[in-house]
């Protein structure tokens, strides 16, 4: 009995720590989303914020300077990004490809010295008493400190988006850009600042994965992570809550396919493999079928250029 | 100071193709920066990868070679990008085509028929066609993102091939390799310069060009794609039918990038491995771009992409330096002509006073 509870508990405590990345850089790019630009760079910026990380931190010792550092170069990433589509007006599908080839080759090109290389990883919160409880003590305050930090920064999100003013400024940019021009808002910063937003929070993410995740660097360590986080915001239809759901799924998905793997059914693992990214197409294509409800929550503008006037 | 962009009221025709020139001179400052980052005499590491493998004569016929794939990919890409089919997933349809037309050859590993060929050439392109053909379905008929889901099926694609070169299709005698047999000579591309790897998919991808260029300039379909890219309200109202376009876009790109991969495996690889492409999939991304979207101008662009890997495989082993700097260069380069396209639709004034009467 006690034994199936530990395996249980220890599927929950995986599951939890594969979703975070998920969650994180799903979580910056709706908001960069909201307000009208699509990044379809988050996997290039994951793996540099993963390589910057794990380097900062096994230069400097510290893992939270590795995560810190992990943000700045998502951002940094980001920072790229922003300045073609906003200011020379490139085309965002484009550029988004673009960030994703040049940020994998970056990571690898960086990251080579420090493949195999040990790594303090995140320490795991130990709270008196709190974390000794049966069962619920390890799940809700033994972990690392991130999955906390991520839960915070998606409620702060939510908040900022649908409780402040300035997430209302955010969305009439996404929704119309020339009607918020009209009214005097700054279009062209506001999506500065959303788009450097989900850079830092991909770069985080990348940094969770090569310093909480993993802990470990290797070329390509995202696997589609990125890519998968864009499909959960339209599988959220822009909706930060619904985020949360999907980032879980897909983290259990990932560590499903480890269990079947152990429980040794004749599957080959190739097969196993493939299951978050199939499953990937299945939720998108159930989404999506709902044309009305992705059109209308989708932002109006996303994508769209604001031209340039002075 | 300040610096303000004017529209040119039509696009410029001489920025339409200096933007391209201009993005790879801008590109090979940026790497002879990176080169003196990474500690290596910039002059000598710029000649080493970009102009070496240019002059040596061993290496020459190898730009054709490496460009074939990206060009026969870049075209398909190209005439889908002008449509809006955003299909990122041209790696996923170039393993199939290989795994299909490979397949093939494993198949009836002892046939010598000169029926073989072309039989896996066909396969090669049903294979990446039939691959396509999953995201068009997905996004004519459920809405679904061709971005993601070409993108999410690449990785299933190279799954599948680990799964196949590991398992049933291993080589009984390739001392436990993820790799299969290697293809008998029927299963072969000829080789059409003795003494050279230049084979006869070099052809393939200027037929393709050709083709492409026709398709593009000369027929209605092309002219569809491109109304539909710039005007999709206006291709919709003079009937243009969107599904259909997609479609096509889907299976050119797929049933191309799928040729690409049979002939990859077909010649220069010689069998199915893990390891049958560096990312050309990708790299036609860029070359599409490169080439202004244009079959003609994809040719040149695969030949410049062809000597970034070249360079790439000439530096490893000349300045050992990683092979991971190709995607860099690559991704730069797409940057760069991303911010030039600028100049085609607009012009930079410089401002050096504020004019009298400027707007606030």
């Amino acid at each position: 009995m006690s034994d199936v509870l530990a395996q249980l508990v220890a599927a929950v405590l995986t599951i939890m720590s594969a979703s975070t990345p998920l969650l994180l850089a799903a979580t910056g790019e709706l908001v960069t989303e909201k307000s009208g630009v699509l990044n379809l760079g988050l996997e290039g910026m994951m793996l540099v914020g993963a390589v910057v990380g794990f380097a900062t931190a096994v230069t400097s010792g510290n893992p939270w300077l590795g995560v810190g550092a992990g943000v700045l170069a998502g951002a940094c990433m980001s920072l790229i990004f922003a300045v073609l589509v906003l200011q020379f007006l490139a085309n965002q599908v484009a550029t988004g490809l673009a960030l994703a080839i040049f940020g994998t080759g970056l990571s690898a090109l960086m990251g080579a010295k420090y493949v195999g290389h040990a790594v303090t990883a995140l320490p795991h919160l130990r709270l008196p008493i709190l974390s000794e409880l049966p069962v619920v003590g390890t799940i809700l305050f033994g972990q690392d400190p991130l999955i906390y930090v991520s839960f915070l920064i998606l409620a702060a999100t939510s908040w900022f988006l649908h409780r402040s003013h300035a997430g209302l400024v955010l969305r009439a940019v996404g929704e119309s850009h020339d009607a918020a021009h009209a009214i005097g808002y700054r279009v062209i910063f506001v999506r500065y600042l959303a788009t450097l937003y989900g850079g830092a929070m991909s770069g985080l993410a990348g940094a969770y994965m090569s310093l909480a995740y993993s802990p470990s660097w290797s070329e390509g360590m995202t696997a589609g992570r990125g890519w998968i986080a864009l499909a959960l915001v339209v599988f959220a239809t822009w909706r930060p809550a619904r985020l949360l759901l999907g980032a879980y799924l897909f983290g259990a998905i990932t560590i499903l396919q480890l269990y079947i793997q152990g429980w040794g059914w004749p599957l080959p693992s190739q097969f196993l493999t493939m299951l978050p990214y199939l499953a990937t197409i299945v939720v998108l294509v159930l989404i999506s079928a709902n044309r009305a409800k992705v059109r209308l929550n989708a932002p109006a503008c996303l994508g769209k250029p604001f031209g340039a006037s002075g | 100071m300040r610096i303000r962009l004017e529209p040119r009221g039509q696009q410029s025709a001489l920025w339409a193709y200096g933007s391209p020139v201009l993005a790879v001179i801008l590109t090979l400052i940026v790497a002879a920066v990176i080169f003196a980052l990474l500690g290596k005499n910039p002059g000598h590491s710029l000649y080493t990868y970009f102009i070496a493998p240019l002059v040596n004569a061993t290496a020459r016929p190898e730009l054709l070679v490496k460009a074939t794939p990206l060009v026969l990919i870049g075209v398909g890409l190209s005439l889908g990008f002008r449509a809006n089919v955003w299909n990122i997933g041209a790696e996923g349809q170039y393993t199939l085509g290989a795994i299909a037309g490979g397949g093939l050859a494993l198949w009836l590993h002892d046939s010598e028929s000169h029926l073989l060929l072309p039989a896996m050439v066909i396969a090669g392109v049903l294979g990446g066609m039939a691959w396509a053909a999953i995201p068009a379905l997905l996004r004519t008929r459920f809405n679904a993102n061709e971005i993601l889901t070409s993108l999410m099926l690449t990785y299933v694609a190279q799954q599948l091939l680990i799964y196949l070169v590991v398992g049933p299709w291993k080589d009984p005698e390739g001392y436990g390799f993820p790799q299969s047999r290697l293809f008998q000579e029927a299963a072969t591309l000829p080789i059409l310069v003795p003494g050279t790897r230049i084979h006869l998919g070099v052809l393939f991808a200027l037929l393709a060009v050709g083709l492409g260029w026709l398709v593009l300039s000369k027929s209605a379909i092309g002219f569809q794609l491109k109304v539909i890219g710039l005007a999709p309200r206006a291709a919709r109202y003079a009937g243009f039918k969107e599904p259909r376009l997609i479609w096509l876009s889907l299976l050119l790109g797929g049933g191309l990038a799928g040729l690409a991969g049979l002939i990859e495996v077909a010649s220069t690889v010689g069998q199915l491995t893990t390891q049958i492409s560096p990312g050309y999939g990708f790299t036609a991304i860029i070359v599409a771009f490169l080439g202004r979207l244009n079959p003609v101008g994809v040719l040149f662009a695969g030949l410049i992409l062809a000597l970034s890997y070249l360079g790439g495989e000439v530096a490893q082993i000349e300045l050992a330096m990683p092979s991971a700097v190709t995607g860099i260069f690559q991704g730069i380069l797409l940057f760069f002509l991303l911010a030039c396209d600028l100049l085609i639709l607009y012009r930079v004034k410089i401002e050096w006073r504020e004019a009298v009467g400027a707007r606030p």
